[in-house]
């Protein structure tokens, strides 16, 4: 698999007695979006948080186009190209949409010792945030302080600051929940033409949308992947459907 | 779920900057405050009453101190509960020099000769170095730690300080160290009240322009990311202990150098100045006046001093009341003084 940008190989993560990764292993390739779905309390977050470091694993190795991360801190995989969302919104509350993604371009700029400018004036910090706003059709929401957003516009913001930081894999932890039917159906549209330009590990509970778009998908289940396949391989599966999909 | 509201199509995306702040209430709060400050001591000095051009000048000195640890506690979200250990330092720093200077004798002769100095310009570069090293090395012991444990850790780092001055002799250990002559600064009579005092406002004018600007930079972006959502700086890259740790750095050279005026305005350093009496006054001055804005410590020293000095002549309860006032302050006015003059809380 030369062309796998994101390799997991034998995670494991325990919390106390409760395994909520075991062995797991997967990747993501260029181009494709690679649903990870499963019932609740499966690990799917859990296993983004190792991928991106706010976890640590206690076993296994994250590779990233090709360079062992496992052992970096959350910072130094965003710089090497991770984005994520979260699915508790975790955004500067009190700032505006802007001012929060823009923190993500200065991040991707990689200069914050800088002590003189005024970020407001400064346009090449304003201008790619406002272009990843404008991506979320956010930007009637710019000046808007994030505390008056709504659940699923946090999670737009989110994604813009994903996307701000123009990674070479992005992680999306059910970027479609409190959107409605049709905000869901403009992410679609986004995640699809995206996928092109940056590969996409997508949880995802809304399954029209995850057979949809993904190219792949894995089942995690109480911590282990059971099945692994393309879209109509896992509707398919027995298992998935006992265990996943209820019937 | 429209989100096209009018006007939002006539807006060209990236080219409108985030509008400039209004110029509000509180900026004119701001400035007829320091409009006090600087012109109570020329009309006092006016009418002879050098004692009214101290008490400014004692004002400016602890509005700076407190600026410095307002980049810690309101911008960086560092509750440091040590500053009394910059404060001191810097005062140290030009209580030792003009000792040297005033006895002819070097401050360190090895491995380099150093000889004293009554030359402000050189004692503040090293009063603010000083403090720099030192708030490096605090620094990046105790924001390993966070909460409560920063605030001992700072704490318990600064009491080491005070009992290291408290026993060596040298420079007068628990009597201090008198300055029989008030440093110089090239070309100005630094012995004239007012003259000294203008110094030290101008030394705080700086102090609060550098922060506003800071507090506007990259920089500022990161350290306010770092106090409102640690995770979501380092989630776009950026860690937040460098950031933190440089404005820990920048904040008690700020408070240290007013220390070193503190020193001179009183002609006399001693272990008070590091004490946790004087961490915990500067700390309450920054609550008072209301914490993580730009002027709250001006009007919190204002209240602060002019409490100690008015009440504490009629009273020696003073501090209780000192305390009351503080207590409502923490439940019912959080902006601080500067909340209950110009209204509603900060808006970032
Ligand atoms: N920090 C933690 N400490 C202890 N247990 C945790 C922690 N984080 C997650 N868990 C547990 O690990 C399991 C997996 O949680 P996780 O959030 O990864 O599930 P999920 O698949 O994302 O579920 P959902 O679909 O509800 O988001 C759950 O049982 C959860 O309670
Ligand atoms: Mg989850």
């Amino acid at each position: 698999m030369s062309d796998a940008v994101l390799t997991l190989s034998h995670l494991h993560k325990s919390f106390g007695a409760l395994q909520a990764t075991h062995d797991v292993s997967l990747d993501l390739k260029a181009g494709e979006i690679h649903a990870l779905i499963g019932p609740n309390g499966a690990g799917k977050s859990t296993l983004i948080g190792q991928i991106t470091g706010h976890l640590m694993p206690d076993r296994g190795e994250v590779r990233l186009a090709g360079e062992n991360i496992t052992a970096l801190s959350v910072a130094q995989r965003a710089r090497r190209g991770l984005g994520r969302s979260f699915q508790v919104s975790s955004l500067a509350d009190s700032l505006s949409v802007l001012r929060n993604v823009m923190i993500a371009v200065q991040g991707l700029q990689g200069h914050s010792f800088h002590f003189w400018k005024p970020v407001h004036r400064d346009a090449s910090l304003v201008e790619p945030a406002r272009a990843a706003i404008a991506r979320m059709q956010l930007e009637s929401r710019a000046e808007t302080p994030v505390s008056e957003l709504s659940h699923g516009e946090r999670r737009q913001v989110e994604v813009a600051c994903a996307l701000a930081l123009k990674p070479r894999a992005l992680l999306l932890d059910e970027p479609m929940a409190g959107l409605g039917p049709e905000g869901s159906a403009r992410l679609t549209e986004l995640l699809e033409e995206l996928k092109h330009e940056v590969p996409i590990l997508l949880i995802e509970h809304d399954m029209d949308a995850v057979f949809r778009l993904a190219d792949r998908i894995s089942v995690l289940v109480a911590g282990q992947v059971i099945a692994h396949g393309v879209s109509d391989e896992i509707r398919a599966n027995p298992l998935v459907r006992e265990a996943y999909l209820g019937d | 779920m429209t989100r096209l509201h009018k006007g939002a199509l006539d807006k060209t995306p990236g080219a409108t900057p985030v509008p400039m702040p209004r110029i509000q209430r509180e900026t004119w709060v701001n400035w007829a405050l320091l409009g006090l400050l600087l012109l109570a001591p020329m009309i006092a000095n006016a009418l002879g009453e050098v004692y009214y051009v101290n008490l400014a000048t004692r004002i400016a000195i602890v509005t700076m101190a407190a600026v410095g640890l307002n980049l810690a506690i309101g911008y960086g979200g560092m509750i440091s509960f040590g500053h009394a250990a910059f404060f001191g330092l810097g005062g140290y720093v030009a209580g030792i020099s003009a000792f040297h200077a005033f006895d002819m004798t070097p401050v360190l002769s090895w491995p380099i000769t150093m000889p004293g100095t009554d030359n402000l310009l050189v004692i503040w570069l090293v009063a603010m170095l000083s403090c720099a090293v030192l708030a490096l090395v605090i620094g990046a012991i105790s924001l390993r730690t966070s909460g409560v444990y920063f605030i001992m850790i700072t704490l318990a780092f600064a009491q080491m300080i005070y009992y290291f001055a408290v026993s060596w002799p040298t420079y007068g250990g628990e009597d201090g160290l008198p300055i029989y002559l008030r440093n110089q600064f090239p070309g100005l009579d630094t012995n004239d009240p007012l003259t000294f005092f203008l110094i030290c406002f101008a030394a705080l004018v700086l102090a609060l322009a550098i922060t506003a600007r800071l507090m506007q930079s990259r920089f500022g972006a990161a350290l306010t990311m770092a106090r409102l959502n640690e995770t979501r700086l380092a989630t776009a890259g950026i860690a937040p202990y460098p950031i933190r740790l440089v404005a820990f750095v920048i904040s008690a050279v700020i408070t240290g150098l007013a220390g070193a005026l503190f020193a001179d305005l009183n002609g006399f350093v001693g272990a008070s100045m590091l004490s946790w009496h004087r961490s915990g006054e500067i700390m309450v001055i920054v609550i008072l006046g209301g914490v993580g804005r730009l002027y709250g410590p001006l009007s919190g020293a204002m209240l602060f001093v002019l409490m100690e000095t008015l009440l504490g002549g009629l009273t020696e309860y003073w501090l209780l009341f000192l305390g009351l006032i503080l207590l409502f302050v923490v439940l019912f006015a959080r902006g601080g003084v500067m909340g209950l003059l110009a209204g509603r809380a900060r808006h970032e």
